[in-house]
């Protein structure tokens, strides 16, 4: 066979592959989210309530982090070019709607696809490769509704917390850049953020993390469940897992900001 | 009881399966032997639906297994208990949990029933005092006996081991085989044990099967096991030292 014949075979079955894959993930989301209704149920209740804590708490360190900074970068920059028209006061604004919109979500998606999702591919692919998936089946509890529903449960419910966790730190960095370096006032940098970010702003925002929770679980659930070839095929899954995961996050941000505001 | 009619089965270019018939009578202790990577997990694998064969079908108490829907798969995978080669265990789960989890998942046993079920079963394998402890605090041979109770613990028809005996002592080793037996003399469990350890395979079995390079080599009694003409199995025998003139025996029997 000629080898534009061959590429393009292989390139098709890769093709043939990722839509199979994408199915499969589908499918588990789907039944995972049937599942939600049993989620606080005696089965399953210790284990959402673990995810929870998981999901919520154990982040919270570098979330705090990464969301000051966020703020105390925004405020600079935005700052520094605003000072030169004189318009210092409108950095509330600009850190307060770049939070809410966008960066909030964003940072705290990127985090939890690095930190949690990670985890959870380790976990489910460790899980795949020393035959306890196998296990369950055989005993017949569904791996959806026993390891899938209760994370996608935490980190659709935790994300958007966190996301408001995320602005709320941002834009205090922001308030202290603003007030220590750029010599703006306290309440005229609270009254402009209050004054401009609207209702609509933080829905979308909150709509956005829930979705980033939604992908994060879906992607590093199905990446730990497609794992073979042992330890090395967990480290795969994981690095798959958190590429994929920023990958879709970034292309998904994108099109809720265009659908709700073009 | 079950059936595995002209199974073929292809894994990475190989045919670790290929055109395999056999069948397992109720109440048998049926051993599989062979080397390593001649393909037993994988038979045990497809009693229950873990892997579909490539070709032929696999036979369970009468119902064919291949294309049976959700339900009805649940219906012939709640006849057996398997107790898998890496022991299988969750590891977030302390022992006792481990083994509760089919009784708490399936059945609205009240808590102090589940937990009395529990420790007989513990007790039985020898792991009164190890409930408490998390999979990874404990040795190999101590997971495999946990997941072995796990196994058991919904009284199932049929119990796949998948090598129960390996990584434990041989004195250990010897109460899984009593255990073995005993579940066959006493409750009629159907047993299909796979093993590398031939001493215990001709104790247990009431037919021994081996497999080499995707065949069958052999099957049948222990008896006929060691009697077998079969090139193959007799460098298996002798590599377990049971051949005709053993160089213990005149040491023994002074
Ligand atoms: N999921 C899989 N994907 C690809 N190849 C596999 C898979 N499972 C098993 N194999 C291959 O099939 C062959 C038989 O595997 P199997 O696990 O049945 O061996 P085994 O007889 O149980 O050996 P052991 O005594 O080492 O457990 C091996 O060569 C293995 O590499
Ligand atoms: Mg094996």
């Amino acid at each position: 066979m000629s080898y534009p014949v061959r590429s393009a075979e292989r390139v098709g079955g890769q093709v043939l592959q990722l839509f199979h894959n994408t199915g499969h993930a589908m499918f588990m989301l789907l039944e995972a989210t049937w599942f939600i209704q049993f989620s606080f149920g005696k089965r399953s209740r210790h284990e959402t309530v673990t995810q929870l804590y998981i999901t919520g708490i154990k982040s919270l360190a570098v979330i705090s982090v990464v969301a000051m900074f966020t703020g105390m970068i925004l405020a600079l920059q935005t700052g520094l070019e605003l000072r030169r028209w004189g318009q210092e006061e409108f950095i509330g604004s600009a850190v307060a709607v770049t939070m809410i919109r966008e960066m909030g979500p964003f940072m705290t998606g990127l985090i939890i696809a690095a930190s949690v999702g990670s985890a959870i591919a380790a976990q489910l692919g460790t899980m795949t490769v020393s035959e306890e998936i196998a296990a369950l089946e055989v005993m017949s509890i569904n791996p959806n509704r026993f390891l899938v529903m209760p994370r996608l449960v935490a980190l659709t419910l935790m994300m958007p917390i966190l996301a408001v966790y995320t602005n709320i730190l941002g834009i205090l960095g922001g308030a202290i850049v603003g007030t220590t370096q750029l010599g703006v006032s306290l309440t005229s940098y609270m009254n402009n953020a209050t004054e401009f970010a609207t209702n609509k702003d933080l829905y979308v925002g909150l709509f956005k993390a829930f979705i980033f929770g939604i992908i994060i679980t879906t992607v590093s659930c199905h990446q730990g469940f497609m794992t073979s070839e042992g330890a090395v095929g967990v480290g795969k899954a994981t690095r798959r897992s958190v590429i994929i995961s920023f990958l879709v996050i970034l292309v998904v941000g994108y099109m809720i900001t265009r659908m709700f505001y073009l | 009881m079950i059936r595995f009619e002209n199974v073929t089965k292809v894994l990475g270019r190989r045919a670790v399966l290929d055109d395999i018939s056999f069948e397992v009578g109720e109440g048998e202790t049926f051993v599989i032997v062979g080397l390593s990577g001649a393909g037993k997990s994988v038979t045990l694998k497809h009693m229950i639906r873990l892997m579909l064969p490539d070709s032929g079908s696999v036979i369970i108490e009468g119902e064919e297994i291949n294309h049976l829907g959700r339900r009805a798969l649940q219906e012939v995978r709640s006849k057996f208990g398997v107790l898998f080669q890496s022991a299988a265990l969750l590891q977030w789960m302390s022992v006792c949990d481990n083994v509760a989890l089919p009784l708490r998942e399936h059945t609205k046993m009240p808590e102090a029933e589940i937990i009395s079920q529990v420790n007989e079963k513990l007790e039985l394998l020898g792991l009164g005092d190890a409930g408490d402890k998390y999979p990874s605090d404990i040795s190999g041979g101590m997971q495999k006996r946990a997941g072995l109770a796990r196994a058991i613990i919904m009284n199932p028809k049929i119990v796949l081991y998948d090598e129960p005996t390996s990584g434990l002592d041989p004195v250990t080793s010897r109460r899984i085989d009593d255990l073995i037996v005993n579940m066959r003399e006493q409750l009629g469990i159907t047993s299909v044990v796979v093993t590398h350890d031939l001493h215990s395979a001709l104790a247990i079995g009431s037919r021994i099967m081996m497999l080499h390079e995707g065949r069958i080599v052999e099957n049948a009694t222990p008896e006929g096991f060691i009697k077998s003409k079969n090139e193959t199995v007799q460098s298996f025998l002798a590599s377990q030292y049971i051949t005709k003139k053993g160089k213990w025996e005149e040491l023994i029997h002074e």
